[in-house]
């Protein structure tokens, strides 16, 4: 029996649902409106140079030719980024073009066709420079680096060093001490929508822009910028989206080029890309080299974590200031880790940024570090389950580099999932070739400082009741399919006590919402689902002052009852129906109107970059994987994966088991198959579909989401995140179980059958060379 | 550039249209910018992601690799054609309720896709409803919620029949 009156805790349908089944739900590609032009971006053919000059002048004898855009022009070399601190962004190269296909020019035209045509015919001229494509040739000394503001003269984006309690002596005494050196390929977030936008002049001289973004309220503030005109001018609207996974996060060049264009022509422009330029556009999972040394005692006791990240950024700076310290910060948890270094570097190199993808930053730390505690647990011939329960951090502490926790269930995850798999029946036992391996997690729930400096609370909700009885929601919480909008429907039903379909929820457009800072750092929940709790019950008081009038009672005495109702505490035979309590209230009165705010509270220490990694609440997890590994083929069949993940409450059960499996489904596709492939001169060699393997239902293993309810302090009715933070476990789970399968440890992500056999190979070579 | 163009005799969801266009139009192109039909999506336009799936004579087709004018005299159905009179069909209801739509762009692809299957095959086992399936790419659901709402149309279908 669930503790709550309403639809939280139980199974329920998004509130869009029938919109997406039916067809109905409109997408960016699906709008139009009246005098539309259609533009195509001209794109970058060399990784590095300068442009010195673009000629449209083929184009512009074309049919249905009516403009384009070069740089030079006014706003195109305005700076924008999604983080203040690092804003490198232009919408055109000013004059510097960054990568191969990068967007260097635009065309607009009365239909796609043309402008696809006139793309084509745009001739630009480039100032040929040497790209530097290696992130190793980007730690070098340079006088002329890819951007003004770089650590040192060189092409470092980023450089963070931190170091909690005694790391030094803490290796010296260890009884064992394990390293770790791992790469990571790039990889892209795969969504099936492609980026699109519309920018609309209107006739007021207002700006509307329409995009398929994660982040409505950065893209207003970058438009604002570029366009050099007060914010109050411009309206964002976000139609659904299909899909983001951090990789509709930031304001991109594309929308300033179709706020540009339509500035220009004075019509609305519309923008959307290929498949391969979503893979162009990427600020994706960073390419990282990932050395990692962890000590622990003869008891298997954790003692220190010493660790360095290399991170490849591309083009641009994006959220890889952020990325840089989350690869280090986030590393540790959920385990208590007594001293702490780490090392991160972020550099620039001439091929697409990278930026946040789903579990940003902590996905290839996890891996080094899981893989990590195997070692060690082996070495001490301790069980790893045993090991992490033992290092297991406990609730209401604070970790050596200063993060809150509050509620965490990661005991409860590894009882569940050790359970579920028969992990004491398979660890070690199971034939050759097939094996069982655990990966664990831990995640943030919304990032606590926000990134802008501002008092502003991170999301405000709004809640209207007018005499029809129904709830209207407004919200810039952007629902990319996670079902943010229904999860505000279900925190404001409960809040008032009235059934879901009264609710109407608009998080669409930021002329009508509150401000809420977006969807990305698994924070929508957490901070917009807090904000309308507290909505619904401002609305609630001003229901229950009715009560009050109605029955002379006194107001604080009425509690929400059953079916629609206010009951007095002492005597549930006092009630009041929702509808007779809002006629009262609405009385001399007019619509009733609250909203509520949610601010993440002061955490964290005052030491430089203390800011990254801070939560109000963060998730864990424990995850297993069992495997089929063909040692002719160097296949990893992955047969079956357990996923316990701590969310702090399910609000929606179904909701919550889908962005388990989701998570888990990405995660694989990053531990066996996609990568982003380049050629020795920087081109991307796979930008399609059919090269960048995602995997598809006969790939996809049975998936068991286990859901751990540690009911937070501070959540939404005891939730936290559940988005990202079930991606990173399951690719060690993989690599360990892999260990069990067939004694190699992979140091290579994804684990494609080529670096299988290679390290097959290279066993086999040792055990020769052992037995001779 | 000049393509020869055409009036095209199209029978699109049980209803004769007339549409002009270029021999070169993918029929996903005349379904959506055509004739309005924006249910059908475009994912990639190379046939990789599923997203575009309609059904041609009853059979799941790939709408961005088929050419327009190839599919008069054929029926064609689209993801708009499975709700009647604004109620939802019970794979529909099923999906809905089940979680198989999260962002939902891939959601009329698979459904046109599974419909075709469940006609073929009113009772199908996991593993065939995953190979039927294998062409469409979700990147939200890891599939497990899209295999349990086909699984439970297909047993409200078989207990209704009974």
């Amino acid at each position: 029996m669930s503790k709550f009156q309403s639809s939280v805790g139980t199974r329920i349908p998004l509130v869009d649902g029938p919109e997406k089944v039916t067809g109905s739900g409109v997408y960016i590609e699906d709008m139009k409106f009246p005098g539309m032009l259609y533009a195509r971006m001209v794109r970058a053919t060399l990784s590095h140079g300068n442009v010195q000059a673009v000629d449209f002048s083929a184009a512009e004898k074309m049919d249905g030719y009516i403009g384009g855009l070069a740089p030079g022009e006014p706003g195109t070399g305005n700076r924008f980024g999604v983080l203040p601190i690092s804003e490198d962004e232009t919408a055109l190269p000013a004059p510097r073009s960054l990568y191969s296909g990068a967007i260097v020019a635009a065309v607009a035209c009365e239909n796609e066709r043309q402008a696809r045509a006139a793309a084509l015919a745009v001739k630009v001229k480039y100032e040929d420079l040497p790209p530097i494509l290696r992130p190793k040739d980007a730690l070098k000394k340079t006088d002329d680096p890819l951007h003004d503001r770089t650590v040192g003269g060189t092409n470092i984006h980023k450089s963070v060093e931190q170091e909690f309690g005694d790391v030094d002596p803490a290796f010296a005494k260890a009884a064992k001490v394990v390293e770790t050196e791992c790469t990571f390929d790039g990889i892209n977030h795969g969504f099936t929508e492609p980026i699109g936008c519309i920018a609309v002049p209107e006739p007021n001289g207002r700006l509307s822009v329409y995009s398929a973004t994660q982040v409505p309220h950065y893209l207003h503030r970058a438009l604002a910028k570029v366009l050099e005109v007060p914010m109050h001018r411009i309206r964002v609207y976000k139609p659904l989206v299909g899909g983001g996974f951090g990789g509709k996060s930031d304001p991109f060049p594309h929308e300033m080029v179709a706020a540009l264009l339509a500035r220009k022509t004075g019509r609305p422009i519309k923008i959307i890309f290929d498949r391969d330029e979503v893979f162009l556009n990427n600020h994706g999972r960073h390419p990282t080299q990932y050395k990692l040394k962890m000590a622990a005692d003869a008891e298997g006791n954790f003692l220190a974590l010493d660790s360095d990240s290399l991170i490849d950024g591309g083009a641009w700076g994006s959220f890889g200031v952020v990325t840089t310290y989350y690869n280090g910060v986030l590393a540790q948890g959920p385990y208590r880790m007594p001293a702490i270094r780490y090392r991160g570097r972020r550099v620039y190199t001439n091929k697409p940024a990278c930026g946040a993808m789903r579990g940003h930053g902590a996905v290839n730390a996890r891996f080094n570090l899981e893989c990590a505690v195997d070692e060690i647990a082996e070495s001490l011939d301790m069980d790893p389950f045993d090991i992490r329960a033992q290092n297991a951090l406990p609730p209401n502490t604070t970790t050596r580099n200063h993060l809150r926790i509050t509620s965490t269930g990661f005991l409860e995850c590894l009882e569940k999932t050790r359970l579920a798999s028969r992990w004491d029946e398979k660890f070690r036992k199971l034939p050759k070739g097939r094996g069982i391996g655990l990966g664990c997690g831990f995640y943030i729930s919304g990032s606590a400082l926000p990134i802008h400096r501002t008092r502003t609370p991170q999301s405000t909700v709004h809640v209207k009741i007018d005499m029809d009885g129904g709830v209207t929601i407004h919200s810039m919480a952007a629902d990319i399919g996670q079902g943010s909008d229904t999860m505000l429907a279900q925190c404001v039903s409960e809040a008032m006590g009235v059934q879901m379909d009264r609710c109407r929820v608009f998080a669409k457009d930021t002329d009508t919402a509150p401000l809420d800072l977006g969807s990305y750092s698994s924070r929508v929940t957490f901070m917009a689902g807090n904000a309308a709790l507290r909505a619904g019950e401002a609305i609630l008081a001003k229901l229950k002052r009715a009560c009050g009038q109605l029955t002379g009672h006194p107001t604080s005495e009425f509690i929400r009852g059953p079916k629609e109702t206010y009951v007095l505490r002492s005597d549930s035979s006092v009630s009041v129906s929702y509808m007779d309590a809002l006629t009262e209230a609405l009385a001399d009165n007019g619509a009733l109107v609250a909203k509520g705010i949610y601010r993440a509270p002061k955490l964290g220490g005052s030491f430089k970059g203390s800011g990254a990694g801070l939560s109000p609440s963060y998730s864990c997890q424990a995850f297993v994987a069992e495997v089929e590994v063909d040692e002719e083929t160097g296949f990893i069949q992955v047969e079956k994966v357990w996923a316990a993940h701590d969310c702090g409450m399910a609000l929606n059960r179904t909701t919550v088991e889908g962005q388990i499996e989701g998570s888990v489904h990405m995660g694989l596709g990053q531990a066996l198959s996609e990568q982003m492939l380049f050629t020795s001169g920087g081109q991307l060699q796979n930008p399609s579909l059919l090269d960048y393997k995602i995997l598809s239902t006969v790939d996809t293993p049975e998936i068991e989401a286990i859901l751990v309810e540690s009911n937070d302090p501070e959540g939404p009715l005891g939730a936290k995140e559940c988005g990202e933070g079930a991606l990173a476990p399951v690719i060690p789970a993989v690599a360990n179980a892999v260990y069990d399968a067939v004694g190699i440890r992979l140091t290579e992500v994804p684990m494609t059958p080529e670096r299988v056999l290679k390290a097959l190979e290279k066993q086999k070579k040792e055990m020769a060379l052992a037995s001779s | 550039m000049n393509y020869h163009q055409r009036i095209l005799k199209l029978n699109v969801n049980g209803h004769p249209k007339e549409i002009l266009a270029r021999d070169a139009d993918t029929l996903l192109d005349v379904l959506r910018d055509g004739l309005g039909l924006t249910g059908s999506k475009r994912g990639c336009d190379l046939g990789t992601c599923g997203c575009c799936t309609v059904q041609v004579d009853g059979a799941p087709i790939l709408s961005c690799l088929t050419l327009a004018c190839e599919m008069e005299d054929k029926d064609i159905r689209t993801v708009e054609d499975l709700a009647q009179s604004n109620q939802l069909a019970p794979l529909q209801r099923c999906w809905s309720e089940a979680g198989a739509s999260q962002c939902g762009f891939c959601s009329p692809g698979f459904l046109m896709t599974a419909d075709a299957l469940l006609r073929e095959h009113p009772n199908p086992n996991r593993e065939e409803i995953k190979k039927a399936l294998a062409g469409n790419l979700c990147r939200c659901t890891g599939y497990v919620k899209i295999l349990d709402a086909v699984e439970a149309c297909a047993k409200q279908t078989q207990e209704q029949a009974v």
